[in-house]
């Protein structure tokens, strides 16, 4: 038993969390969240360079990473540092790429290493609210490639991303697990339309729309209609990044109120001296100690696979997802009416916060799979 | 970063389970499992086992009679007995009192004290609570006065003593009482062991909410205290109370407790039906016990960290509140799904001992409210974790 990060991992996140407090603090950060691109391509290769991405990967795909805890302390510095560059997406697409991938696809992986390709995870799709298996959106065979139509929502960073990974069904109804296969698509592929908009949390995503998309044999990613389990295999990971970045979201939360809690005068004290106060602050306190284990318990499982790998999933991004919201609304509460104003860098972490509970599946989603899942007979 | 046990662990975990299998009477597991009362005979067999054992006292140092274990090892232990339903170790006298004696007592309290802990010659109680006194221990007015007769030099104690659980099987208390009314209120308190048989101590039993004998009220009245009673120095209580207080508390969680609570509420919601379906597939049911059983995984990870931190020679601080405060919520919970689980039969009471389940739910959940009072108040677990965790 042991809960010390290896030295390698240490100093990773010592180097990324530097980098974050030297050139991304919060008035940088803004910037970029509110500026028309909703990210920054420089900031983006800057982050590269330092070899984040890697960590995403082993050394068979070109890599120097890939484990769960690996995963977690990168994200747990990007939520520390709020940044809306697309690293999950990079992390999703990658490690489906790197899965499933054929040789080319799996070139891919090296210029989202070096930063120079942009990948965006299109899945989800309107009216599908977490639905793993929903996917309306049709891939058809025409002559030796593939036409796709369909429509995909919510996809960050889509009106900049060189390529998507779409998952289309080939077979099966719309909400059937088998049937789903996933393809590589150009973001500037004839047919491909994509519609922005920016997010509450900062950043921007996009609908993208799909009409007679006509894609080459070989941008089939793996086994026609086995999609599924890549889904699942690689959604796995994000989830462990979404958990880990909250964690580092919430440190930082915990932080600020603390902050203000000292040295905030109501009465002529510190109002961190109530004990109103000082109890709620506790509970945050605890609260965030058990998300943290839960994110630890998701990446320690995240590279199993079954049922248990699933259960531990699902436990961690349901209890992100409800004290995510927990600190995010008790930080603003704690803070009074300035934790409702733009200037102050804690209302950004509470809205990261609450959002990452609408990624990849909420809290009431992951309940339910959890408990679903601790039905099914054991494999 | 490693989650799982070493192999040494591992393998001590299974000596553990063996000496559980073949040591730990099945009758008194029978009772612990459904909730039933355990008489004092049954308390002092298990007491008496684990001495044999050599495993009583697991917090001690090896020359005082302990086996000599990890943080780690006695996680593992504490957790293994109580998913196994041994009773819980009365911890007066050997998790308690016996860590005050070895760090504060003098040669002679130690080798007359200790070895009487371990045989089980002495049934100790804790004289800490009084009626105006609970979380505001320090506040104690039981008062001990020197005196002199025959040149020889006493304490006469009074005051009153409440919720001393299990006084009505102790010979002996351990007390906080005053021995100052002039310094601050906690420069005032010393710590004194009185026999329970010295003419003017008077036990009085409370009953508690679900109709249990377990607690009581002691009274002292100008009981005659030996002066080679008082542990350490005189008006230096306060400090050996608070030791007492944060020893070994990394086990505070009860996750054992909760694992093994837990597995017997998930049995019987599955069995018992509702609208034709089991409890476990009632969508509201199933969503409380999910949320108390994910909590419960992600506790068991939580206690294991701060464990891993005092094996790595940090102090179990304001930790221990944290595992308390959320420990006891998860048994309450745990507790309180057992008695929706009987449903109208929930409502039986049953004052003589019975092992059928859902007439022990409703007593026991009841019962499991003290968990979040007593030990500290989780209100008083906050405020420590507000003032050495947060600062403020």
């Amino acid at each position: 038993m042991n809960f010390q990060h290896t030295e390698d991992r240490r100093m990773l996140a010592d180097s990324l969390n530097r980098f974050i407090a030297e050139q991304y603090a919060f008035d940088a950060r803004d910037g970029i969240a509110r500026s028309a691109q909703g990210y920054s391509r420089d900031m983006w290769l800057r982050f590269c360079e330092l070899g984040i991405i890697g960590a995403f990967f082993d050394e068979a795909a070109g890599g120097f990473g890939g484990d769960g805890f690996d995963v977690s302390v990168v994200f747990e510095a990007l939520g520390r540092g709020l940044v809306v560059e697309p690293f999950l997406d990079a992390l999703i697409v990658g490690r489906a790429l790197a899965l499933a991938g054929n040789d080319t696809q799996r070139g891919i992986i090296a210029k989202m290493i070096d930063g120079s390709t942009l990948a965006a995870f299109a899945h989800d799709e309107p009216g599908s609210h977490y639905e793993r298996a929903r996917v309306g959106t049709r891939a058809t065979r025409r002559g030796d490639g593939w036409v796709l139509n369909g429509a995909k929502g919510v996809v960050q960073q889509g009106e900049h991303a060189d390529v998507l990974l779409v998952s289309a069904r080939t077979s099966g109804g719309d909400h059937d697990e088998a049937g789903i296969s996933l393809f590589v698509v150009p973001r500037d592929a004839g047919g491909v339309d994509v519609r922005g908009y920016r997010k509450i949390d900062g950043g921007r995503a996009a609908e993208v729309s799909l009409d007679d998309v006509a894609l080459e044999a070989d941008a089939l990613v793996g086994i026609e209609g086995d999609g599924y389990a890549v889904l699942t295999h690689v959604i796995g990971y994000g989830l462990v990044a979404l958990a880990s970045e909250a964690v580092g979201a919430m440190d930082v939360a915990k932080e600020h109120t603390l902050e203000y809690l000292r040295t905030r005068k109501q009465f002529g004290v510190p109002i961190g001296a109530f004990q109103a106060l000082q109890h709620r602050m506790a509970d945050v306190l605890v609260d965030i100690e058990q998300a943290r284990s839960a994110a630890i318990n998701a990446a320690a499982t995240v590279g199993e696979s079954g049922v248990a790998r699933e259960r531990a999933l699902s436990a961690a991004k349901y209890s992100i997802g409800r004290i995510g919201a927990r600190v995010a609304e008790e930080s603003i509460q704690m803070h009074g009416g300035i934790g409702m104003t733009w200037e102050l860098p804690l209302a950004h972490y509470a809205k990261r916060l609450v959002m990452i509970d609408h990624q990849l599946g909420d809290e009431d989603h992951h309940l339910a799979r959890y408990i679903e899942l601790g039905r099914a007979p054991v494999a | 970063m490693d989650l799982k046990f070493t192999a040494a662990e591992e393998a001590f975990r299974a000596d553990v389970l063996k000496f559980l299998r073949t040591s730990l009477p099945d009758e008194i597991a029978q009772k612990v499992h459904t909730g039933r009362r355990l008489t004092r005979d049954d308390m002092a067999q298990w007491h008496g086992i684990l001495n044999a054992q050599g495993w009583l006292a697991n917090h001690w140092p090896k020359e005082y009679g302990g086996p000599g274990w990890t943080a780690v090892q006695k996680f593992i232990f504490e957790n293994e007995c109580a998913i196994a339903g041994a009773p819980r170790v009365v911890p007066f006298g050997v998790n308690m009192l016996g860590p005050v004696l070895i760090k504060y007592g003098s040669e002679a309290q130690k080798r007359h004290w200790l070895p009487r802990i371990l045989d089980g010659s002495d049934w100790w109680c804790q004289g800490y609570s009084e009626p105006g006194a609970g979380s505001d221990l320090a506040s104690v007015r039981t008062t001990a006065a020197r005196a002199m007769e025959n040149g020889e030099e006493y304490y006469r104690v009074n005051g009153q003593k409440t919720w001393t659980t299990l006084a009505h099987y102790a010979n002996m208390i351990f007390c906080l009482v005053r021995t100052s009314q002039d310094a601050r209120k906690q420069e005032g308190i010393s710590f004194l062991l009185i026999d329970m048989n010295t003419p003017g101590v008077e036990v009085r039993p409370i009953i508690t909410l679900d109709g249990e004998h377990e607690v009581n009220e002691v009274f002292f009245t100008d009981v005659r205290v030996p002066v080679a009673n008082l542990v350490g120095e005189e008006n230096k209580g306060w400090t050996y109370a608070k030791y007492l207080l944060t020893y070994e508390r990394t086990n505070i969680a009860g996750v054992g407790f909760s694992v093994a609570a837990l597995g017997r509420l998930k049995e019987a919601a599955s069995r018992l039906q509702s609208n034709g379906r089991a409890l476990t597939d009632d969508p509201l049911f199933a969503a409380r016990l999910a949320r108390v059983e994910i909590d419960l995984e992600n506790m068991k990870t939580t206690n294991l960290r701060v464990l891993a931190a005092v094996a790595g020679g940090g102090a179990p601080g304001a930790e221990s509140s944290m595992l308390k405060i959320r420990g006891t919520e998860i048994r309450q919970e745990i507790s309180s799904l057992m008695r929706r689980a009987m449903g109208p039969y929930a409502q039986q009471f049953i004052e003589e001992d019975s092992d059928d389940e859902a007439s022990t739910a409703a007593a026991q959940y009841f019962n499991n409210r003290k968990l979040s009072i007593f030990g500290g108040s989780n209100e008083i677990q906050k405020n420590i974790i507000a003032k050495m965790m947060l600062g403020l």
